[in-house]
């Protein structure tokens, strides 16, 4: 299963290391990365293999305390959902 | 995939409260039918619980995995009035055996404590309708509903006339409870049989064995996406944005609903494009139309937006989902949608206004609050005539109101949760007894002879 990580916060150094390493610990393979900083604003989508991952909840949950706790906000949902919303 | 598609989405969830309503499962009953109701009760408890064990689960983790908020899980079953029509036992028994299941399941609500009359009453029928308002004030998750008139037979006057007196009585035994069971009560024309919304759905005897439909909402998105728009844009480009942020909401709920589906084990059945408000602010119906140039939804050109939001959210949801079905439209429910709640506080929009508005959207007269002291008699004029415009334009209308018990016009209930808060708003009360009094049937009109 693929899933898209998205993550918004205030730019500083050591935010794509730190989400990266944590997929790292979950076992998941990062697919593309894309990312800009607007006045400051760091945006980042990541599109991620997660198909090794046993508990895809409790690996979502712990991404978004993860964001909680460094003040950013981390979101990881179902690639499926965007290609439904998007494609024809 | 584009970064600003997925972050168009999670802006639509975070900002605009786009959600799933409800995932629904119908489950036929008629397998329960037992002329001993305590038989009947135990087979409706065990199929009920057996078929849905797992939606609130299942629910629950497509809502984590997706990322999407699914705010009801709730079940509908085959009308009670044909399980009473087997059996002399108490109606009430079955309202309570629902409320059991529903508090085993952890659904929302229950649909189906229903009677479909639109012709004439059965045995059943008659013993189920007498024993809603008990039935309403007994159990808390159960809901129930009453088809009085369709395009094809015309109006049961007679129906009309027993449902004034029974909304007043819902709302009599619940007074101490905000009248809550007049909230769970709903009064259809047409009312169709996959509707996965309440208080009005029930699992039609035309439909399979069980069932999937799922509810979609996004006024919050549909709002935001005309906000974008120049205040110069001509009428059509609205209705374009709205398709287009329509397509995208139904995409949404037509993949829920196949997942739900595949994971249940059990058919689905279709997608209601409907736009649900909540009361939370953003999340309105009312604040689309006055996206649209409106000072207040009620002013002069209401309607006409009304009647091009309807329209436009069908064209784009249809091609977005395989199978379109409930009552798929822009709902106004009063109570449940913050724009309206001012609108109907301001004075602006009042009841002549709504019953026009019913006329082009989805429902009817849907959540308002009226005097307590309003005649069983003028309620039932009210149905008549949502019922008259129903079988007229072969459309589904609805009446749910609630009569405040020891309140006047300008006084305000609180329901809490999705059904809201609200004014009570003024009616017209110049006499109709006569005109109810009579009873028997308004003949269908001539738009039912398609053959």
């Amino acid at each position: 299963m693929k899933a898209v990580i998205t993550v918004v916060g205030s730019d500083r150094v050591g935010i794509l290391a730190m989400i990266a390493n944590a997929c790292a610990k979950y076992d998941v393979n990062v697919l593309d990365v894309s990312q800009t900083i607007v006045d400051g604003i760091f945006t980042m989508t990541m599109i991620t293999d997660c198909s090794k991952v046993k508990d895809f909840g409790s690996f979502a949950s712990f991404m978004e305390k993860l964001g909680q706790e460094n003040s950013l906000i981390v979101r990881v949902m179902n690639q499926n959902i965007f290609d439904a919303m998007h494609t024809v | 995939m584009q970064t600003q598609q997925i972050l168009e989405t999670i802006k639509m969830i975070d900002e605009d409260y786009l959600d799933i309503r409800t995932i629904t499962i119908g489950i036929s009953l008629l397998d329960c039918i037992d002329p001993d109701i305590h038989a009947s009760c135990r087979k409706v408890e065990e199929k009920i619980c057996r078929i849905a064990k797992d939606l609130v689960p299942v629910a629950e983790e497509i809502s984590r995995t997706y990322g999407i908020p699914i705010v009801n899980k709730r079940v509908s079953v085959t009308p009670i009035s044909l399980l009473c029509s087997a059996t002399q036992g108490d109606p009430i028994e079955y309202a309570l055996t629902l409320e059991r299941c529903a508090q085993k399941l952890g659904v929302d609500f229950i649909g189906g404590y229903s009677a479909l009359v639109q012709k004439g009453y059965t045995e059943g029928d008659r013993r189920l309708i007498r024993s809603i308002p008990q039935a309403l004030k007994q159990t808390s998750h159960v809901c129930s509903s009453v088809n009085i008139g369709s395009t094809k037979a015309g109006i049961n006057m007679n129906a009309v006339k027993e449902m004034g007196q029974i909304i007043r009585d819902c709302a009599e035994l619940t007074k101490d409870d905000n009248c809550l069971g007049a909230a769970k009560l709903v009064v259809f024309c047409n009312a169709p049989e996959d509707n996965p919304f309440m208080a009005g759905a029930f699992h039609g005897v035309g439909e399979a064995d069980c069932v999937i439909n799922v509810g979609v909402s996004g006024p919050g998105v549909v709002r935001a996406a005309l906000a974008k728009a120049s205040k110069t844009a001509p009428m059509d480009e609205l209705a374009d944005l709205i398709k287009r942020t329509a397509f995208k909401i139904t995409r949404m709920g037509q993949m829920v609903g196949v997942l739900a589906s595949e994971k249940l084990g059990i058919p689905f059945g279709i997608v209601d494009l409907s736009l649900a408000p909540t009361p939370a602010i953003g999340d309105s119906v009312a604040h689309i139309l006055e996206e649209m140039g409106l000072s207040t939804c009620g002013a002069y050109g209401t309607t006409a937006c009304l009647a091009m939001l309807n329209d436009a959210v069908k064209k784009g949801g249809v091609m977005a989902t395989s199978h379109v079905g409930g009552l798929s439209g822009a709902f106004i429910p009063v109570s449940e949608d913050a724009g309206m709640i001012d609108a109907a506080r301001s004075g602006v929009l009042n009841l002549e206004k709504l019953e026009a508005m019913t006329a082009v959207c989805s429902v009817g007269l849907d959540m308002i609050i009226i005097p307590g002291d309003t005649p069983a008699s003028i309620i039932s004029g009210i149905i008549a005539d949502e019922a008259a415009i129903g079988m007229v334009n072969s459309k589904t209308t609805a009446v749910r109101l609630i009569p405040a018990v020891g309140k006047k016009v300008g006084e305000e209930l609180n329901f809490g949760g999705l059904l809201g808060h609200g004014p009570i708003m003024k009616v017209n009360m110049a006499s109709n007894e006569i005109m109810i009094d009579r009873g028997g049937r308004i003949p269908a009109p001539l738009q039912s002879l398609k053959n």
